[in-house]
């Protein structure tokens, strides 16, 4: 077992942890599984010896045993029963060749590559994600150029993504697009579109499984340099980048990265398509410049609608009340302070020297121990008695919301509608982390009149597609009371009516119901928040909408008055033998009755 | 200038008048449903209470309204004529007035008959006539009318049509009869009218036959009321035994509709009287049935419930009862199951022996 990729590995075992668990777990032995959630649980040092010890196996079980508090019970029968020893050998060796890479194969939907039209979506989508991301960190104001090509064979498509961002270091280049779970968005608590690492490499992962050809990547980072071209593979087993091709190339650009990849894929349009994507990123992201070159080579662009960049984002520490024990253990072991004390002082927002004393003392341990030495149990006190602390809630000024004239900006440019409003709701905090919701409204217009509303979600400025039961904000969209806003909603259902409802959260980490990024999980404080924001925009509209009602109902009246009057003035002139002059008389008279009165 | 244009033209100022006094002319008619009629049997008809429904011109209003003066406006125009307009051409002639014009033929009889009521006159007063027919004569009655031609006078003897009948007009005012009959039995069905006919039952019974054809045409009641008061004849009404023929038909020919409580005076038979067939002579001549089907169940309750008519006579109110019970009605034509001319030969002979048996 090379010990090299091991603790990359083990980094990227965090964000998969919950996933690989879930779909694991049914196949592993209980054995397995207790290795497992001890393995990130015994310190380093003592990892290392269990994974040398391993070929002998009853040793290291007994090894594991005793450092864990779950296990003993279970690991005795096992020893005594000899075909099921041999079985748990033989599942512990299989344990170690599974990668992120390996497993991202077999569970693909959880990164959204379920079918040939969503794979192309998260294809662009990722490739885009991470072009925004890199330009607005660089300051760059954002072009970005989409191809969709068709491939040589049926089904077939190559994708390419290219921007005019600050380009990559050459030597990254291998990594960070042929490397699952490589990036820098993971390690830190910082509003971006990207939070895991895992998508681009995964995007050129599905492509080589379903082509086998390689990802190919030119980019530049300065006018002066020349631009490298990389065609890479993953070697799925290691988790490894692996060169095809490396190159400098004649790029005629300033700066800029370009990637291609050939995927097996169906274009279709409509919803959930990759036009509707880049229409929506287009609305929440009015300073980009977008072109898109369908495979039928109609060109398609989506113009800025601001020059300006959003604000840039602060990195954070975490707030204590977010961190899981598991994560405080981690940070324990990794910390670089000397004592406790100045451990949850420096490493988390918040935290001044009084409040860590009293975390301290209501976990009944010292504030001057070292945080290296922290045993299992102190560190489950520690995390007790976090959560019975009062901390101040996080700083909010790491958000960068759109901000209401640029969701007004966004929705006219792609929308043409009648009336447009929308509302960015003060930062709040879910489970420690900090968040911003906002919410906009477009009606009438051009919108079909007929129907359900149509619900854009963002979160940290990426449309989501798929999934749009599941997340909380669909369900605060729901239970919003629509009908006192002037609009006709059924019971649970989406409002009707020619409606646009936007609704977009930031946050330093966007709790995902899955790795996908598709739906947004169902913390109550988000749904509140969101409502808050919906009912703020419900109001307007409903002023609005009320408003046009009445002059509607006005000009109606009004029109239906002057077509019969005319008929009665006729009629009694023909009775009464009046003049013409008369004849008029009247119909002015009665205009004048009937506009008047109100029914 | 007659009666009825000048009550037309008071009507028009007094509506101009509100509008130049700033205020909203209102036009006020009778109530035309049964809840505003009441019942004196010793005036004999089914005559309006007296409230009334005033539509003010307003917004809503404003077609209704405009479409109701156009109408008097026709009115007006046909009487100073002298001339005459069916329903439908009304309708028709609606059709010049662009967005107040009728899209459906009943709109533009409702307007009429609320001009009508409006007036308290009959609509053919008005110059409007209805398209139907009157009806249908046969027996020993002499009706005298009028060449148009040359103002001759006609003498038709209603015995001499053989096989066919003397068909009733529209307008009938102008006529005079002469006969030596005893009674006229008022019939609901063409098919039994023929079935006497054919058998020269108005011989055999010194009688006049009326063919109703359902429900009796205004013309065809004012015509049997006219041969009830100036031939001091019986009116006997023979239809079928269900609740339709009983209210609809009998009751309308002897005391007039709810809908044109305004002019029953005119129209209604207040004498006849109700031969048959009765729930009893189901019974009694064991006449094959059907069932009651649910719209019957509900107008015999209806009439039992609200129709001052039934609520006036016991006896009707016992027969209803009595049909509802037995859940089943029977076809004036249900005699046939006996034998062809059983009608002929058995019932009416039976039944015309003790004519104060009859259901009033």
């Amino acid at each position: 077992m090379p010990s090299g990729p091991i603790p990359t590995y083990d980094e990227g075992a965090e964000p998969m942890g919950k996933a690989r668990k879930k779909s694991v777990k049914p196949t592993l032995s209980k054995v397995e599984v207790s290795k497992t959630k001890t393995a990130r649980k015994v310190k380093k040092k003592k990892r290392d010896v269990r994974k040398k010890a391993e070929p002998k196996l009853a040793k290291a079980t007994k090894d594991v045993a005793e450092k864990s508090d779950e296990t003993p019970a279970e690991e005795t029968p096992a020893k005594k029963d000899v075909p099921r020893h041999s079985t748990a050998e033989d599942m512990a060796s299989r344990q170690r060749e599974i990668s992120v890479a390996e497993f991202f194969t077999k569970n693909r939907h959880l990164l959204g590559f379920d079918n040939p039209r969503k794979a192309l979506l998260t294809t662009i989508k990722e490739g885009v994600d991470n072009s925004l991301d890199a330009c607005e960190e660089a300051g760059i104001l954002p072009e970005v150029k989409v191809v969709i090509t068709p491939g040589k064979e049926e089904d077939r498509f190559i994708v390419t993504i290219e921007d005019n961002g600050p380009g990559i270091l050459k030597k990254q280049i291998p990594r960070i697009f042929a490397k699952l779970l490589y990036g820098s968005k993971f390690h830190r608590l910082k509003m971006s579109r990207g939070q895991q690492g895992i998508g681009i490499s995964a995007a050129g992962m599905y492509g080589q499984l379903t082509t086998g050809k390689p990802i190919s990547i030119i980019s530049k980072t300065s006018r002066n340099k020349p631009a490298h071209h990389y065609e890479l593979e993953i070697d799925t087993k290691r988790n490894e980048p692996r060169i095809i091709v490396d190159e400098n190339v004649d790029w005629p650009v300033q700066r800029g990265t370009k990637v291609e990849i050939e995927l097996e894929a169906k274009f279709q349009k409509g919803r959930q398509s990759v036009e509707e994507y880049l229409e929506q990123t287009a609305i929440a992201n009015p300073h980009v410049l977008l072109h898109f070159v369908t495979p039928d080579g109609e060109t398609k662009t989506y113009n800025r609608a601001s020059q300006e960049l959003p604000v840039e984002t602060k990195e954070i520490k975490p707030h204590p009340y977010g961190v899981e024990l598991g994560v405080l253990i981690k940070m324990l072991h990794d910390t670089k302070a000397r004592t406790l004390q100045s451990f949850l002082h420096s490493e988390f927002s918040r935290v001044s020297n009084q409040v860590a004393r009293t975390i301290c003392e209501k976990a009944k341990v010292s504030e001057r121990s070292r945080p290296t030495r922290i045993a299992r149990q102190e560190a489950d006190n520690l995390f007790k008695a976090i959560n019975q602390t009062k901390i101040m809630n996080p700083r909010t000024d790491c958000l960068s919301p759109i901000g209401e004239e640029l969701i007004l900006a966004g929705l006219k440019k792609q929308i043409e509608a009648d009336f447009y409003t929308s509302v960015t709701r003060p930062p709040s905090v879910y489970r420690g982390n900090p968040f911003q919701i906002e919410a906009g409204l477009a009606y009438g217009g051009s919108l079909p009149a007929e129907g359900l509303a149509r619900v854009l979600r963002y979160a940290n400025r990426v449309p989501l597609l798929y999934q749009q039961s599941a997340c909380a904000m669909t369900r605060s969209v729901l239970n919003t009371a629509w009908r006192n806003y002037a609009l006709s909603q059924s019971a649970g259902a989406l409002p009707s009516g020619p409606l646009v409802i936007i609704v977009h959260m930031a946050s330093v980490w966007v709790p995902f119901t899955s790795e996908s990024k598709e739906a947004v999980a169902h913390y109550p404080e988000i749904i509140k928040e969101v409502r808050l924001a919906l009912q703020e925009c419900g109001r307007r509209l409903a002023v609005f909408v009320r408003r046009r009602r009445k002059a509607a109902e006005s000009q109606r009246k009004k029109d239906y008055i002057q077509q019969y009057i005319p008929h009665i003035a006729i009629a009694l002139r023909e009775m009464l033998e009046l003049s013409e002059r008369q004849e008029t008389t009247i119909v002015k008279q009665l205009t004048d009755l009937l506009e008047r009165s109100h029914s | 200038m007659s009666k009825i244009a000048t009550q037309i033209k008071d009507t028009a100022t007094s509506v101009r008048t509100k509008i130049q006094r700033r205020s909203k002319p209102t036009l006020s008619f009778p109530l035309r449903t049964l809840s505003n009629v009441k019942y004196h049997p010793k005036q004999g008809f089914l005559q309006l209470k007296g409230k009334k429904k005033v539509r003010t011109l307003t917004v809503s209003t404003v077609k209704t309204f405009a479409q109701t003066l156009r109408m008097m406006s026709q009115a007006k125009t046909l009487v100073e004529d002298d001339e005459i307009m069916t329903k439908r051409e009304a309708y028709y002639v609606s059709k010049n007035w662009q967005d107040a014009r009728f899209d459906e033929q009943p709109e533009s009889d409702t307007v009429i008959d609320d001009i009508e009521a409006l007036f308290q006159v009959n609509r053919e007063q008005l110059g409007f006539i209805p398209e139907e027919k009157g009806g249908e004569v046969a027996g020993k009655l002499i009706v005298i009318d009028r060449d148009s031609d040359t103002g001759k006078q006609l003498r038709i003897d209603c015995t001499k049509f053989g096989s066919g009948a003397y068909s009733i007009p529209i307008s009938i005012e102008h006529l005079k009869f002469e006969t030596k009959a005893r009674f006229v039995l008022a019939i609901e069905t063409a098919g039994m009218f023929q079935r006497l006919v054919k058998h020269n039952y108005w011989r055999k019974a010194n009688c006049i036959l009326i063919s109703m054809g359902g429900v009796p045409t205004r013309a065809c009641r004012r015509f049997i009321r006219r041969l009830a008061d100036e031939l001091k004849l019986p009116v006997y009404a023979f239809v079928d035994c269900d609740p339709y023929g009983m209210f609809n038909i009998y009751r309308t020919l002897k005391v007039g509709s709810g809908n044109a409580a305004h002019i029953n005076r005119y129209f209604c038979v207040p004498n006849a009287t109700f031969l048959g067939v009765t729930p009893q002579d189901i019974v009694d001549y064991k006449l094959p049935t059907h069932p009651l089907k649910e719209v019957d169940i509900k107008r015999a309750k209806d009439a039992i419930k609200n129709d001052p008519f039934v609520q006036h006579y016991k006896p009707w109110q016992d027969s209803i009862r009595q049909l509802l019970e037995m859940g089943v009605r029977a076809e004036q034509q249900a005699f046939a199951v006996h034998d062809l001319n059983y009608v002929i030969e058995h019932y009416l002979p039976e039944k015309l022996a003790a004519p104060k048996k009859f259901l009033p």
